[in-house]
Order: structure tokens, then C-alpha cells, then sequence
């Protein structure tokens, strides 16, 4: 099929799988999949620029289909989702600031590698970590299957410190199990993660989902629903910057999403029937597949 | 239990045969119609364009949601 946009021939139904395997994977963990698209758009031959904006065009599409589905599984926290886009999109443009300074000074991609590697390794070992300890912790427990929502971390009482300290405005989430925790904070966890997604790229699904779960408390599942409506808000603000600089190509994104929309829907009926810290141990081999393709870059040379 | 994962996955496959139809309809009708006019857009008036693409995907994504969940519904016979 021809898009003359970007002026490429991709075959549609490789659109729709790739689409299709990202959805099953952004609806189970609340990541936008950019370490996976990015990749596969430049497999078949379209350039850079347009496999980065046509990638946040199709995340906007498959987020909504997720986060609708998690919506009405009551998995969404649509007033911390508000909150956190507007720390995201203000951590985005902060994020791509430093890359234009990184770029005059001529050291970006060893730095931004270098960053990433870091980033993504520290999250896989932590989270690996987390989930096993919490899962020796609640050994011999019963758990229903009717509990599976219901979460629990070795690490809670980090996200309890954190819940009181009192720094003014303390905002209230009951959908969220929340009682008060301060507005900086959550403005805070959202600008760190949108400043990762503005330096490394994509929608830093994989730093701020559990960034919610350790630092605000949020529970696994209402992380995962929150993140993707989150991500709506802020890739449909990158998707609008990158089309005006002629880098989305909006027909491939849509072909794309006609599989995401089958693969978001399997992904976040899936949570159903997993536990919080079974979807964490599932989380971690995500990082470590971006850390493997940034390593492959920067040993070989060759972007993927 | 096997029983029932038998017939979920029946359900599945049922479901992905009826979405491929509408999808390659989709292909044919909408994107091809679709296609010359957002590249003239593209060229030459990229504002409109970033917000015809954000709408198209949303709608779509909105459409294709409710097709989903419309075809789960009269295949499994219950909200999911």
C-alpha cells in the first residue's frame, strides 16, 4: 500500500500487527510501546522523523481504546490523569530542550544512550526485585480471584511517606484509594516522567506507570488505566507539534490502530485477571528490551 | 473450565474474522478516499492538518472501540 505522505509502500497488514502486538502490550501495562513502533516503522523503510511523530499518532489512537476499556473496568482516575498531563506535557518540553542544548554541544547521542541504558536497567532490576520481594511477603496468603485488584507492595510505606508530606495544596483521589497527597508531588512525578519522554522520546509509559505505584501509591491496576489516559493528553499534544513539522504521517497511524484497537481491548481485559505485583514482574522484561535496542545502536551505529 | 476457554477463544476467532472484513473494507473505502485529500492537506496547510490527524485518530479510535465491544457483546452474549 502506498502513503503518499511519507511517500512509502508498508503492506497493511504488517501495519496491523505491529499495531496489534503494541495494543496487547500498551493495554496490559500502560505503555505507549515507542521502544517496539519506532523500530519496526524503520524496518520497512520510513524515515526517522516520521517513524517518531506517525508513533505518537498512533499511540493517541490505541490509548483511547485502552483507557476506554480500563474506564469501564474502573480503572482510570480521570482527576490525577488531568493533573499529571500537565505536568507531563511542561516535562516534555523541558526534556526537548535539553536535547537541543546535548545537540549543540555535540554529545547527544552518548549521552542520551548512555541516559537511557541507565534508565531502563535501574527499572528492571527494581521492579524485578519489588515484585519478588512483595510476592515472598504475601506467600501463604489465599488470594481470591475476586482480589485480584486488590495491590499490595514491599514497598507501600515509601509511598505512605510520601502521602504525608504536607506541602500545600493536598489533593484528595478517591478513586484512587487516596486520601491526600500533595498536588507538587504528583506535578512532580509527571514532569520527571514527561522530561524522559521529551529526551528519550515516546511516552515514558515505563518510568511514570511505576512511578505512580512507588511514589504516589497508586494502585497497580488505576496506574495502568490513569497512565494510558494520561498518555491521550500528552501524545495528542506531541502528535499536533510533529505534524505541523511534517514528521506524522496520519494514514499509516491509522492503519496501524485498526489492530491496536483488537490488541488494546485483549491487553486491558487481561489485567483482569492478574494480580498488581504479577503485572509488575511482567513489566520488567519491557525496559530491558529498549536498553537492548539502545545498546545495539550504539555499538553498531546503526539507528533501528 | 476448559469448556469455557474453548468458547472464549471460539468467541476470539469468530470475532478477528468479522473485524478483518470491516477492516479491509475500511482499507478500500475510507483510506483511499481519505488518502489524496490529507496529502494535499499536508503540503500545503499543516495547522489544519495537525488537528484533521488528531481528530482522525481519536474518532477512529472511538469507532473502532465500540465496533470491538459491539462484536464481543453479540458473540459472548455478555458485557464484558
Amino acid at each position: 500500500m502506498y502513503f503518499p505522505i511519507s511517500d512509502s509502500h508498508i503492506h497493511p497488514l504488517y501495519l496491523a500487527i505491529v499495531g496489534f502486538l503494541i495494543g496487547v502490550l500498551g493495554g496490559f501495562f500502560g505503555v505507549g510501546g515507542s521502544f517496539i513502533a519506532g523500530p519496526a516503522l524503520r524496518a520497512v523503510g520510513l524515515p526517522w522523523n516520521f517513524a517518531i511523530g506517525t508513533d505518537l499518532a498512533h499511540i493517541v489512537g490505541k490509548s483511547v481504546v485502552a483507557a476506554k476499556r480500563h474506564r469501564a473496568l474502573g480503572n482510570v482516575d480521570l482527576k490525577l490523569g488531568l493533573i499529571m498531563a500537565g505536568g507531563t506535557i511542561l516535562g516534555a518540553e523541558v526534556g526537548a530542550q535539553m536535547i537541543q542544548m546535548l545537540k549543540r554541544a555535540g554529545n547527544l547521542n552518548l549521552v542520551v544512550s548512555l541516559v537511557s541504558i541507565a534508565m531502563y536497567i535501574g527499572i528492571s532490576a527494581f521492579m524485578s526485585w519489588e515484585s519478588w520481594k512483595t510476592h515472598a511477603l504475601s506467600k501463604g496468603r489465599k488470594a481470591k480471584r475476586a482480589d485480584s485488584k486488590s495491590d499490595h507492595s514491599a514497598f507501600s510505606h515509601i509511598a505512605r511517606s510520601i502521602q504525608k508530606l504536607h506541602l500545600p495544596p493536598m489533593i484528595n483521589l478517591p478513586v484512587s484509594g487516596v486520601k491526600a497527597v500533595s498536588l507538587w508531588v504528583i506535578l512532580g512525578v509527571a514532569f520527571i516522567g514527561g522530561i524522559f519522554s521529551g529526551f528519550l522520546g515516546g511516552g515514558a509509559g515505563y518510568i511514570r506507570m511505576p512511578a505512580m505505584v512507588y511514589i504516589l501509591g497508586i494502585p497497580t491496576h488505576l496506574a495502568v488505566g490513569t497512565d494510558l489516559f494520561e498518555i491521550i493528553l500528552s501524545a495528542s499534544y506531541g502528535t499536533f507539534t510533529h505534524a505541523v513539522k511534517g514528521n506524522v504521517d496520519v494514514l499509516i497511524a491509522l492503519v496501524m490502530n485498526t489492530g491496536a484497537a483488537v490488541g488494546a481491548q485483549i491487553g486491558a481485559i487481561s489485567t483482569q485477571y492478574f494480580a498488581g505485583p504479577k503485572i509488575r514482574l511482567a513489566f520488567v522484561p519491557l525496559p530491558l528490551i529498549g536498553a537492548a535496542i539502545v545498546i545495539y545502536t550504539l555499538m553498531s551505529g546503526h539507528k533501528l | 473450565m476448559k469448556k469455557d476457554t474453548a468458547t472464549t477463544f471460539k468467541a476470539l476467532l469468530i470475532e478477528l474474522a468479522i473485524y478483518a472484513v470491516l477492516v479491509i473494507a475500511y482499507f478500500f473505502l475510507v483510506l483511499h478516499f481519505l488518502g489524496d485529500w490529507l496529502y494535499q492537506l499536508e503540503t500545503q496547510r499543516r495547522y489544519t492538518y495537525a488537528g484533521v490527524a488528531i481528530l482522525l485518530i481519536i474518532g477512529q479510535a472511538v469507532l473502532l472501540e465500540s465496533v470491538t465491544t459491539f462484536l464481543l457483546r453479540l458473540l459472548r452474549g455478555r458485557s464484558e
